[in-house]
């Protein structure tokens, strides 16, 4: 049995300091006991002979310096992992928040996890149909991929995550079996409720274990969520051999408990006061997916955050866009046009797309087709600012078709309805169809003769023209 | 600081084995408790499973150490066991075609013996001890051999013969030599005696620090130029072998995928590819490709001339701080043997911020955003190991390096960038709204700049065309020309310009889709020869000679446009193969022939 340690040296939320601790370890747990019957648990953050500074993941609410036993465990963070997770719900730190009693633990796993050996990845090539348009044609979601959603306080990333989980479960069609897993940090008690709704909805809620520590949870609790999510994604993927799904939301209330426990252990402020191991940090979150040779399974993560004031320059998306492969950035203004998915596809953009589009996955003419929208698009911007001084009126006849471009582009190829699900075949169609209300010589992105194949002029546009 | 060679090392490590005991432990840094006699930037032994560490700093009573791995599980009062030497790199065949973390282990090995998961204390061999190597040996009993000399040549890969050299501080008389035959990178190869009358054996090995530059006889100013096949490089801003480049731009804009470019197509013998802190997929996605693609040069896979270095975001901090200085260091060692590298490190803004992590755990004083007052410092000494240089073997051999550079929120003004741009003399700018656009690469022609033109003008005229600079200077005035006028054209619409206006206009469009803008996933697109470049420039050129005489004589543009010659030229690029390239000859008859018809049409 190990030795109890009675009272601490100092409480400064949410960091206790012990003295005269014996063969402590960096990162161990520790447990401790307030007042005889409240239970906490904790992380050794620093070590100082025989110091030991402690994080409290539970708060430090009752807590004085003499009514505290404290335990250490001998062991790093870990959590109990199992196939039956699948179904169940836990709080932040992975105990079973569902009345259904504890899991039977297949293994016990550190959460922290390990560096994946770059030669033993094997490259994601297989993309994942999502079913809406500006996604799967323009930032196509690879398997594997950790793409994250950039959005803002009030847009509906929430739906679209939502409607990624539904559409891309039931796409495929194939046997191969598929899980999310839902990690959610700080977020507000309706956010967690209405994605449990809707996984119940659509029937996949056997498939999704979800991991809950809302907004009114401790601080520093959040700093475990992902790594806990993360821990039994992995064991889902790489033993049991699933696909697994990842969502992590929200980032930055991940990123913001990081600067709170920073400051409170008086570290050296970077950034807007976040530490300087942000970046080292949110990337051993965000590399823990891909897909491992010899294993049939694969973690994606589709994390989520919202960028403080809608910047994107702002540390957190902009550490994550330097790690994620790509990134859909959700934009106020076509929001406020009631475009759903308000997806503004310049700043979007998948890193692994190139390699997982075109002949043999999804059609021939895919990249080229994407770089035309993207380009027009970008035109589309540009006559806009031009309207705005001198006045629709007074643009060239081509800037004039770069705006109905535009408008239709926006109404029809990015909106699309919260339960619209498209093939990959529609999407690329309608893509050919919106490019018709330009003029052949305007496809300066595209081989000529994909263009003799598959331009066809607005007037005549008519429907069928499959191919695969 | 003096390079120790594996063999004195060993016996010093038997000899005084200096330990310490851990007292406080703080993420990847370390402290122990009083006097040790440990060495500032010593390698290091930490605790039971001998992680990996270095010294950074020492006093009277506090010594300090960053430690490569991570560091959970440590325990106050476990033992630290000096080695005796700097943070070496073994040196000898078996870096190409292989791919090491960032203090040169294997991850091949690794995996074999961990898994696919990294796991902590792990010891492999930095290169293969067993293998033997077809070696032929280029010396003699009696010759007198000193530093940087050629004992033997192994051939490594199908591409590149591997020369073992004396390591630079050696010099002596052989007085023994192996005949040609198979040996392993531990064997003798030779015996010396030295000037104090004391043998030394030497094998292919050498071991020197990361921290040292390889020394050098001499430096030579640039006069080559890294061909890399692109066409905004070579022709627009052209880096000399030898020579610095910094790509900076924000996340998506294109850093990754120019390195891979100039990694892929470039004109250099030996490529290390240095992925400091970036993505693990990526990694993997550079040993795949390169694996298959093959050298247009030698026709050999490209890892064989490839050595990748991989310390990935979620490798330990520290690691990635060595792992710049591991790639450098082997780097220099090929340039000794006379071979022209080129290090792409991916990114500098992680080693930068590598240094700020360490920094702030080592509680200095920080200067702008966190950054440590020596960031511009270690980056000056970095990018100065570069250049053009006559070894100590008298053969001529160069390191150039290119390094990306991630800007915080896409900015230029920040610490990294700014301090970068004062050392290298390559400036090759990402810019955001291209990439938004998918214009790539998204190197803005009106931000970049390369100081190396002037350098470089004598061998552009002597090798491709005397006319080449000053033809790339007049596609520069153009765009610049273009720049101007859009600023008009934004505020009052391009209809109401003159026509030689609307030409320049047209022309400059000309340039930037069919010219600078360039398609890596096109078979033909992707790498560009200087003649074809040229060529190119010289169409284009031509064309607008012609279009300017008809814009004289009145004609309007739109009846220029309506001809299709522009959209012609533009698709020179996909329609001119590489070993075609007469067919570019055919463009000036088109273009005689677009001026008579619209002569004749308008007449």
């Amino acid at each position: 049995m190990a030795i109890e340690y009675l009272g601490l040296s100092s409480i400064n939320e949410p960091l206790v300091v012990l003295e005269g601790v014996q063969d402590a370890f960096y990162d161990e747990i520790v447990e401790f006991v307030v007042d005889h019957k409240i239970h906490k648990m904790g992380r050794i953050v620093e070590l100082d002979e025989d110091k030991a500074i402690i994080q409290v993941f539970e708060g430090t609410e009752n807590m004085s310096l003499d009514n505290t036993h404290t335990k250490l465990t001998g062991r790093p963070m870990e959590v109990d992992v199992s196939p039956e997770m699948l179904g169940r719900t836990f709080n932040g730190i992975g105990e079973p928040i569902d009345g259904l009693g504890p899991i039977t633990a297949a293994d016990r796993r550190d959460i922290n996890g390990l560096p994946l050996n770059p030669v033993k990845r094997e490259y994601p090539r297989n993309y994942i149909r999502t079913g809406i348009s500006a996604i799967d044609g323009l930032t196509t979601l690879i398997r594997g991929q950790k793409l994250p959603i950039f959005s803002g306080n009030g847009l509906p990333h929430d739906q679209l995550a939502a409607q990624i989980v539904k559409q891309a479960s039931l796409g495929e069609g194939s046997d191969e079996e598929f899980a999310v897993v839902f990690g959610a940090m700080g977020v507000k008690h309706d956010v967690a409720e209405f994605f449990r709704r809707t996984f119940e909805e659509s029937g996949v809620s056997d498939h999704v274990c979800m991991f809950l520590n809302l907004a009114n949870d401790p601080v520093v609790e959040r700093l475990i969520t992902p790594k806990v999510a993360l821990t039994v994604a992995e064991y889902l993927a790489f033993e049991c051999n699933m696909h697994i799904l990842v969502i992590l939301t929200d980032m930055t209330s991940f990123a913001e408990a990081m600067r709170e426990v920073s400051s409170s252990r008086g570290e050296i402020p970077s950034r807007k006061g976040y530490p300087g191991y942000l970046y080292s940090e949110l990337a051993t979150i965000y590399e823990r997916a891909g897909i491992v040779e010899d294993s049939t399974g694969s973690v994606t993560q589709l994390p989520i955050l919202t960028m403080p004031n809608d910047d994107i320059t702002h540390p957190i998306p902009d550490l994550t866009g330097y790690i994620t492969e790509g990134q859909v950035v959700l934009d106020r203004n076509l929001h406020g046009q009631a475009i759903y998915p308000p997806i503004s596809i310049l700043p979007s953009l998948s890193r692994l797309m190139k390699d997982g589009i075109g002949a043999g996955y999804t059609r021939e003419d895919h990249q080229d087709l994407a770089n035309q929208l993207f380009s027009a698009y970008a035109k589309v911007g540009e006559a806009r600012n031009l309207a705005s001084v001198i006045g629709e009126d007074e643009l060239s006849p081509i800037d004039k078709q770069y705006l109905k471009f535009g408008e239709e582009f926006e109404k029809r190829y990015i909106g699309q309805g919260p339960k619209e699900n498209r093939t990959i075949l529609n999407t690329l169609d309608l893509g050919w169809e919106l490019l018709g209300l330009l003029p052949k010589e305007e496809l300066d992105r595209i081989d000529t003769k994909l263009v003799d194949k598959y331009y066809k002029k607005k007037e005549e546009t008519d429907e069928e023209e499959s191919e695969s | 600081m003096n390079p120790i060679n594996s063999h004195s090392r060993e016996v010093r490590e038997l000899t005084s084995e200096k330990t310490g005991k851990i007292y406080g432990i703080n993420g990847p840094v370390i402290y122990l408790k009083g006097k040790n006699g440990f060495k500032m930037s010593e390698m290091v032994y930490v605790g039971k499973e001998r992680l990996v560490g270095e010294v950074i700093s020492l006093d009277k009573d506090l010594t300090t150490i960053q430690v490569y791995e991570e560091t959970s599980g440590l325990r106050p009062g476990e033992e630290v066991t000096a080695s005796g030497a700097a943070v070496s790199v073994t040196l000898a065949p078996g870096i190409l075609n292989n791919i090491f973390d960032g203090i040169e282990r294997p991850l091949e090995r690794i995996a074999e013996s961990g898994g696919a998961f990294i796991t902590r204390g792990v010891s492999v061999d930095e290169l293969d001890k067993e293998k033997l190597w077809d070696t032929h040996m280029t010396v003699g009993i009696g010759d007198l051999v000193h530093g940087g000399m050629i004992i033997a040549e192994v051939p490594e890969t199908r591409a590149i013969v591997h020369k073992c050299m004396v390591p630079p501080d050696v010099e002596g008389k052989v007085i023994s030599v192996v005949p040609d035959g198979q040996y392993t990178i531990k064997d003798t190869l030779i015996t010396l005696e030295l000037a104090d009358g004391t043998l030394k054996e030497l094998s292919m090995t050498q071991r020197w620090p990361i921290r040292v530059p390889r020394p050098v006889s001499e430096r030579y100013p640039a006069s080559v130029p890294l061909v890399t096949g692109q066409r905004i490089l070579d022709t627009m801003f052209p880096i000399a072998k030898g020579g610095t480049a910094a790509i900076p731009g924000g996340f998506g804009t294109g850093k990754t995928m120019t390195q891979h470019q100039i990694a892929k197509w470039s004109d250099a013998d030996i490529i290390i590819y240095i992925g400091c802190g970036e993505r693990g997929n990526e990694m993997t996605q550079v040993l795949e490709e390169f694996s298959e693609l093959v050298d247009p040069k030698s026709g050999n896979p490209l890892m064989d001339r490839t050595a990748l270095i991989a310390n990935t975001s979620n490798m330990p901090v520290a690691a990635r701080e060595a792992s710049i200085y591991t790639g450098l260091t082997l780097a220099e060692y090929y340039r000794d043997m006379g071979y022209d590298v080129a290090i792409m490190a991916d990114s500098t803004s992680r080693w930068a911020e590598a240094l700020r992590e360490l920094s702030g755990r080592l509680e200095e004083m920080p200067a702008e955003e966190g950054f440590p007052a020596y960031l511009a410092s270690r980056l000056s000494a970095f990018y100065e190991r570069a250049g053009m240089m006559q070894t100590l073997n008298g053969a001529t051999g160069s390191v150039s390096i290119i390094g990306a550079v991630s800007p915080q929120g896409g900015d230029f003004s920040e610490p990294v960038t700014q301090n970068t741009k004062r050392f290298v003399r390559c400036f090759w700018g990402l810019d955001k709204s291209l990439a938004y656009a998918r214009h790539f690469p998204a190197i803005h022609w009106l931000s970049s700049y390369s100081e190396y033109l002037n350098d470089l003008s004598g061998w552009y005229s002597d090798h491709v065309s005397p006319k080449f600079v000053d033809y790339r200077n007049r596609l520069m005035a153009i765009l610049n020309q273009e720049s101007s006028l859009m600023e008009i054209v934004k505020l009052i619409g391009g209809d109401v310009l003159p026509d030689d206006q609307k030409l320049i206009l047209e022309i400059a469009r000309v340039i930037r889709l069919g010219f600078l803008q360039q398609n890596a996933f096109h078979k033909d697109d992707t790498c560009v020869s200087l003649e074809k470049q040229f060529k190119m420039m010289d169409v284009i050129l031509y064309l607008y000679k012609k279009s300017r005489r008809l814009v004289a004589m009145g004609m309007p543009m739109s009846v220029l446009k309506a001809e299709g010659i522009y959209e012609k030229v533009i698709a020179i690029k996909y329609d001119v193969p590489n070993d075609n390239l007469q067919l570019l000859d055919l463009y000036k008859r088109d273009i005689d022939e677009f001026y008579d018809r619209v002569v004749e049409k308008n007449a």
